[in-house]
């Protein structure tokens, strides 16, 4: 390890650190109200899940178009945890979401065996009927478990999540996705993505390693669903759809693939630009904000369309030498 | 003078596939470019054919300065290039490949067109209507070469058109070339067969790393001593 | 057995407005290999562009019909030369990025209230529906004029793609744009014109749509855009009677699992399909075998 890059970590650390102890100390005083409580939590998530998807589509180039069902998924069985568990207890909402987390890794080895075999667009198909296929049973869910209320919606959700639940889990998310990105693993996970054909050929075992990134990738989203569900206490299916899956390709893609560094900024800056916009219009032209939106995009995508960070990171991320 | 090459220079990026390449081609002759793999005689033809854009020097045809131009563009000034490889449309018939060939005619001159083709490859008359995906390596040189005469063009440019074939096929290929330059259609011909096209051209240049070595008569040059070791195996 | 036939009509009449958007799917899928999001977003502006010409104009619906591939034409066509052209050699993940920001730009401006408004709209019905029995079928006038046009827009495209100088260029693109290129054709063009031809389809598949089903809103072409893209890979995608099975095996799946099972389950059983489809034949029905580009 180069002192260069230690001293980096450290530094990153810290940062992070004061960062925290800086958000926390507003709230605890009072200075940022529930609404960007939420908003700060809410950007936390993204990048949580986001990574995870980074991981599946930029580190080892499978294309999921079908991120928000792993998401739902987790939101749903976490919310079902602490719900029966009862009370509000942290010990409650951590046995969510690991379970949560356990339960979007369990379905997406189930449904990645099969379709990971299948290339590119084809995948980004089937990922995409998978996830439509997730909504519509959460729609119909209340036939079989009442409590997740079908298309009416899930509610009484304990409200657990908070900053000092987000900013952590989402800083644990990063070192792991950093951990494995460096090590051995990634290293099999990127072949695969430059050239299948040319990993099997030096002994690498890609219908392996592409299954390893996608539960694992999918595991983050369980995650991130949990502690949606618990922020806003109110899940509904149409949280969880196509067009949801598009939002977290689209900070990926945004960040630029391949780059921690890019998703974290993505990220927080995709959530306080919807939000921002929101504050920024009078209310007058409010309707606005979705058109600014999808204008600011497609210009960006033109003006830059390897994304934020095309390919580089953070010091504090680059591997150690 | 039909075709003049002056100092091109092309790049992939950040790497210059082509430095100052110059050479020349005139009415009725058959010129080729022979050197290695890597040599940059494709990417000269592409440069030319505008599928790729120089980086600087100019490429003039007929006097008039042609670098930069749309590709689809060249080809209405009379240059046909038949690519590395053939590249038939496979999925399309014999035909349509032909049709294609001549897509900036006149509709009404293509049956005359393909008439003069099948002289030329009577073969392809058998497989009009199969798609050229079914075609044999030698059938697919010779649509390819067809598709590109369909376009009537005073320049036809070959890219490898040896490449793959028995030797039979090669000499067959190139008794069809010569008979091409006759009926008054220069050539610019590129080969990694350096012997059989300096047998069939008046003038030959050569490349090496993207640059041009040697030129001259292809009879002096397939004499030369440093030619013979390097490119014709003696 | 009437109540089978029924379904299967019914089934039909959507699979073919299904095949109007697939069609152009899966053009552009196979000339530019872009899953063009904002293509159900064309559809929706053919169906408003029917509502006007019908409502406020009061045109008869042929015209209706043409006036929508019109406009959605021309839409499609600036669509491409504005937001897809610019990125043609940029990394392909970024033009389906701009293709979603399109599709939620055409969802998001439609809806202001000086556009076409939010709220849903009666479609206006340009005549009286009347059904009639065919073997204890009843077959209305609507599906009658629902099949007719499709099947002479799907004529009249096989015959431009299969027997037009055009069409054989876009035939060539598709499958190459550089050997197209070294041919004399215009790429830029063709690409331009394909865009245009198969949003024209879309902009009619819009009108009968509000024809059929009389209720539009802005957000109208979100699903059938997707079920119709899923139709053209279920078919095979890039080819063209692919799009027009995959659409009609999509609408009577649908319409059965509506009838039979729980309309709810509708979308899950028709991706259910085309996931199975896939691992199967992952080229699709009439596909061919993928071809990967250099």
């Amino acid at each position: 390890m180069s002192a260069k890059q230690g001293r980096a970590g450290v530094i990153a650390l810290l940062t992070a650190l004061v960062a925290f102890t800086a958000v926390e100390a507003l709230i605890l005083a009072g200075a940022l109200n529930l609404y960007w409580q939420q908003i700060i939590c809410l950007a936390g998530i993204v990048t949580i899940s986001a990574l995870g998807l980074n991981l599946i589509y930029g580190y080892t180039g499978q294309f999921s178009l079908g991120h928000a069902a792993f998401y739902g998924i987790g939101a749903y069985t976490a919310a079902l945890v602490t719900r029966s568990i009862g009370g509000r207890s942290p010990v409650g909402l951590l046995l969510g979401l690991a379970a949560g987390a356990l339960l979007a890794g369990l379905t997406a080895l189930l449904i990645g065996l099969p379709i990971l075999r299948l290339k590119s667009d084809y995948l980004g198909i089937a990922t995409l009927g998978f996830g439509i296929i997730v909504k519509v049973l959460l729609d119909n869910s209340d036939a079989v478990i009442p409590a997740m209320g079908g298309s009416r919606g899930m509610s009484a959700i304990p409200k657990l999540t908070s900053f000092v639940w987000v900013f952590p889990l989402a800083l644990l998310a990063v070192v792991v996705l950093r951990n494995i990105v460096y090590s051995g693993i990634g290293r099999a996970l990127k072949s695969v993505r430059e050239d299948e054909l040319a990993a099997e050929a030096v002994g690498i075992d890609s219908t392996r390693y592409k299954t390893l990134g996608f539960v694992i990738g999918c595991m983050f989203a369980g995650v991130a669903g949990g502690l949606y569900a618990h922020l806003f206490t109110f899940l509904h299916p149409s949280n969880f759809d196509f067009l949801k899956s598009i939002d977290v390709l689209l900070v990926v893609v945004l960040g630029g693939l391949g780059s921690i560094s890019g998703t974290i900024v993505a990220a927080v800056a995709w959530t306080f630009l919807l939000e921002g916009l929101r504050i920024v219009l009078p209310p007058a032209v409010q309707d606005w904000r979705w058109v600014i939106y999808p204008l600011l995009l497609i210009i960006f995508m033109l003006v830059r369309p390897g994304g934020i960070f095309a390919g580089t990171e953070f010091r504090f991320l680059r591997p150690r030498k | 003078m039909l075709l003049s090459v002056n100092d091109l220079a092309v790049d992939y990026g950040a790497i210059r596939a082509l430095h100052c390449v110059s050479f020349e081609v005139n009415e009725g002759e058959i010129v080729t470019l022979v050197g290695a793999n890597g040599a940059g005689k494709s990417t000269t033809l592409r440069a030319i054919s505008g599928l790729l854009k120089p980086s600087s020097g100019e490429i003039a045809f007929e006097g008039r300065r042609i670098g930069g131009i749309a590709g689809h563009q060249v080809v209405k000034l009379g240059i046909a290039h038949v690519p590395e490889g053939r590249q038939p449309f496979a999925y399309l018939t014999v035909r349509e490949n032909l049709l294609l060939g001549a897509y900036n005619r006149p509709q009404a001159e293509s049956g005359a067109a393909m008439e003069r083709v099948f002289k030329s490859f009577p073969r392809l008359k058998e497989r009009l209507g199969q798609t050229a995906g079914t075609l044999s390596g030698g059938e697919l040189q010779m649509l390819a070469m067809g598709r590109g005469l369909m376009a009537r063009p005073k320049l036809l440019m070959l890219d490898e058109p040896s490449m793959g074939l028995s030797p039979i096929l090669v000499r067959e290929i190139f008794d069809i070339i010569r008979e091409i330059n006759r009926q008054g259609t220069a050539i610019l011909l590129v080969e990694q067969n350096a012997f059989m096209a300096l047998q069939v051209a008046q003038r030959a240049y050569v490349l090496e790393t993207g640059r041009v070595v040697l030129a001259g008569p292809a009879a002096e040059l397939l004499r030369d001593p440093k030619v013979k070791a390097a490119y014709l195996g003696e | 057995m009437s109540y089978f036939l029924q379904q299967l009509i019914n089934g039909l009449q959507l699979g073919f407005v299904y095949a109007l958007i697939a069609l152009g799917y899966t053009m552009v899928y196979g000339i530019v290999r872009l899953i063009n999001f904002a293509h159900g977003d064309v559809f929706m502006i053919g169906a408003y562009v029917g509502f006007y010409a019908l409502a406020s104009w009061k045109l008869p619906w042929p015209l209706a019909i043409v006036a929508a591939m019109a406009a959605c034409g021309a839409l499609g066509m600036v669509i491409e030369r504005v937001a897809y052209r610019p990125l043609r050699s940029a990394p392909r993940i970024s033009a389906l990025i701009t293709a979603m920001g399109v599709s939620l730009f055409l969802e998001y401006f439609t809806s202001l209230r000086f556009v076409f408004g939010p709220d849903y709209r009666a479609f206006p019905r340009p005549f009286a529906v009347t059904s009639f029995d065919v073997g204890g079928v009843a077959v209305s006038n609507i599906q009658i004029i629902v099949f007719a046009v499709s099947t002479v827009l799907m004529v009249a495209l096989t015959l431009f793609v299969n027997k037009t100088k055009t069409g054989l260029a876009m035939r060539a693109v598709s499958y190459d744009h550089n050997t197209a290129r070294l041919m004399g054709v215009n790429v830029d063009w063709i690409i331009s014109v394909t865009f245009g031809v198969g949003s024209a389809l879309a902009g009619a598949g819009g009108v009968l749509y509000g024809i059929a089903y009389p209720q539009i809103n802005p957000f109208m072409g979100v699903m059938p855009g997707l079920k119709a893209f899923v139709a053209a890979v279920l078919g095979g995608i890039g080819v063209i009677p692919g799009a027009m099975l995959g659409s009609l095996i999509m609408g009577v799946v649908e319409t059965f699992t509506s009838a039979y099972i729980s309309s709810t389950l509708r979308d899950a059983v028709a991706f259910g399909i085309l996931i199975l489809v896939l691992l199967v034949r992952p080229a699709g029905i009439l596909g061919r075998p993928t071809r990967e580009k250099v």
